[in-house]
């Protein structure tokens, strides 16, 4: 299970980053976005992946019977997932206002301003 | 509870929230957002005051404890960070009332730039390492708007090559924090500089080292170093001149300030390792931000490359990390902030006299012959910038050569002195072509009374100006400070202490003796 999530992430990774360095500004938001998947699913793994119960403390006792998943991983998914969607939300409209402005979606014209 | 720390978090915040509930009425946003500008520096004075008899202030929020829940904490390198964003914060706010134009102004500008300024003072009070990351995306995320706000080609063409970088850097930092959690177990920072120290003790340093140069790549992105700053010169020309300042005053120096944060206070075990490629890469930070501002001839374009000749001396502080260099680097920072967003400010008078921010094109008229003071207003900065004496820079450079002379680092006291003198040519070209030269015949009207610079613009230009030849002539105090907070920095026992408790400090802690 390992092994797989590993490849995944490094699947992940390799493919957002292969649509990053592609021209086009469309295919800049889809690598952006698995770039983020990768991360999220790197924060799992490397929370530690054991089969094991919910961590909630029953009435009574003080601690959460073992074994028990780490919550704290998953918490910090949440939070990246969230704030990774309003990026995208963010970054799509501003590559539609882009293409309309520049007439274009190669990212070898965005050079109106270098000189 | 002492909320101090968090009050310059809460401030910015709840002052967008009163800007955007009042979105109706453009008078009651600017009554708002001075007034919040206003208190941020206030609660930022009085957290410098607090923190500068060499207290560390804690919050735990919502009063889980540490390191359970998250903390903020103000040292006082953060807290002098917290002052000097809430100046720039409100030099910019009072600049753009009279600078920037109403459609921006209509679309929540002002509750944006105080979002911006909520995420930045959040990232210099956090103790949690995610959290830092969330202040990343807060204030990253209204920069995106603030950089795209009026959607003119070149702001989305440079918008586009900055957001993409910046998301890159976000995705590494997110992946490295999860990988540092999944090596060492805890968020919280000052756990994190003890969990360190037990892993490197345990034999466990290199998953630590390897985790770190994730931190190098993503902040190194964040902070415009050498190679990774491209995103930079392509967009901070692009906005206007007001969010240009405000970004270049304060968005990479977040970015320097992750580095000097989690470079003395977590990743201290390998320094002949990571230090030293911190060394290397300051050097080649100043050298090509210097050669690459020689070759632009638009007036911001020039400014940019120098911000990251700039930061390379902050990193050169760093990376030396003796209490002096460290000292030099919190110094170097103090002066850089103030006198670049200033700078950004002329630039926008400049333009706004010019016609133009072409440095090749003669202007509408001469800024020299048609408002002196303005003239007079750029050298002070640029010459700081240069580190000429007695203003501010000097100081800065000073420290910084002192210290590197210390530890016998001569090569990079020559790349120091020599970018130095380069930044000084920059200046005087830009001195030169925009300010000296009158164009040969004067086309059109003489300027009428419209066209005068409004106070509204000249006097936080003026009010920054003020403070470089303070720091200039007063330099022992903020030097003593800046000597407080490195040996802070450099004792990471006293941040831990503070924030955990006495109990967590352990004998195994790295830390250099002052």
């Amino acid at each position: 299970m390992k092994l797989l999530l590993a490849l995944l992430v490094g699947g992940l990774f390799a493919a957002g980053i292969y649509l990053i360095v592609r021209r086009s500004i469309v295919k800049l938001i889809m690598g952006l976005i698995l770039l983020s998947h990768g991360a999220n699913l790197l924060i799992f793994a490397s929370g530690g992946l054991v089969r094991a119960q919910a961590p909630l403390v029953e009435p009574g006792a003080l601690t959460p019977e073992t074994p028990h998943a780490d919550p704290v991983p998953q918490a910090l998914i949440l939070t990246a997932i969230v704030i990774g969607f309003g990026v995208v939300a963010f970054m799509m409209v501003l590559v539609s206002r882009a293409y309309r402005a520049v007439g274009t979606d190669d990212t070898d014209e965005f050079t109106g301003t270098d000189h | 509870m002492n909320a101090l720390p968090i009050l310059p978090v809460l401030i910015p915040l709840g002052t967008a929230c009163l800007g955007m509930l009042g979105h109706r009425s453009l008078r009651a946003q600017q009554t708002v957002s001075i007034a919040g500008a206003v208190a941020l520096a206030l609660a930022a004075v009085a957290l410098v005051a607090r923190t500068a008899t060499g207290e560390i202030l804690t919050m735990d929020a919502g009063g889980w404890s540490a390191p359970f829940g998250i903390t903020f904490v103000a040292d006082a390198f953060g807290a002098i960070m917290v002052l000097l964003a809430a100046v720039t914060g409100l030099a910019v706010v009072v600049y753009s009332v009279a600078s920037v134009d109403l459609p921006r102004k209509r679309f929540l500008y002002y509750p944006l730039t105080h979002v911006l300024l909520a995420g930045v003072c959040g990232a210099f009070l956090t103790g949690d390492i995610f959290n830092l990351y969330v202040c990343f995306e807060i204030l990253l995320l209204s920069s995106f708007v603030l950089l795209s706000l009026g959607s003119e080609r070149g702001q989305l063409e440079g918008a586009i090559k900055y957001v993409t970088l910046n998301l890159i850097s976000s995705a590494i930092f997110l992946s490295a924090a999860g990988l540092l959690y999944g090596t060492l177990g805890t968020l919280n920072m000052a756990h994190l500089s003890v969990r360190a120290a037990e892993a490197v003790a345990e034999g466990n340093g290199n998953a630590v080292t390897i985790v770190a140069m994730l931190f190098m790549v993503s902040f190194g992105i964040k902070a415009a170093v050498f190679p990774l700053f491209f995103w930079l010169p392509a967009s901070y020309h692009t906005p206007p001149f007001a969010v240009s300042a405000l970004f270049a005053g304060l968005l990479t120096k977040v970015g320097v300030y992750a580095i000097v944060r989690v470079f003395t206070l977590i990743f201290v075990h390998d320094t002949g390792y990571t230090h030293t490629i911190l060394l290397w890469v300051a050097a080649l930070t100043m050298v090509s931000g210097v050669l690459g501002a020689a070759a632009q001839t638009e007036f911001r374009r020039v400014l940019s490359f120098h911000i990251i000749s700039q930061i390379g001396y902050m990193i050169l502080g760093v990376a030396l990390l003796t209490p002096l260099a460290v000292a030099g680097t919190v110094f170097y920072i103090v002066h850089h902030i103030v006198v670049k967003a200033n700078l950004f400010l002329v630039a926008g008078v400049a333009h706004r006299i010019r016609g133009t921010s072409d440095l090749g094109r003669a202007g509408r008229v001469g800024v020299y012959a048609s408002a002196p003071l303005v003239a007079i207003l750029f050298m002070i900065p640029a010459m700081s910038l240069a580190g000429v004496p007695p203003l501010s820079g000097f100081w800065a450079k000073l420290i910084l050569i002192r210290a590197a002379l210390d530890e016998r680092a001569y090569v990079y006291v020559a790349v120091a002195l020599l970018v130095g003198i380069m930044t000084l040519f920059s200046m005087t070209k830009i001195w030169a072509e925009a300010f000296w030269k009158s164009p040969e015949e004067k086309e059109g009207d003489p300027p009428t009374k419209a066209d005068r610079t409004p106070m509204g613009m000249l006097a936080p230009i003026a009010a920054l100006a003020g403070i470089t030849v303070a720091i200039g002539l007063a330099a022992q105090p903020v030097f003593e400070f800046s000597v407080l907070a490195a040996g802070q920095l450099l004792n990471p026992e006293v941040y831990v202490g503070a924030a955990l408790g006495e109990a967590f400090v352990t004998p195994l802690q790295g830390g250099v003796e002052p």
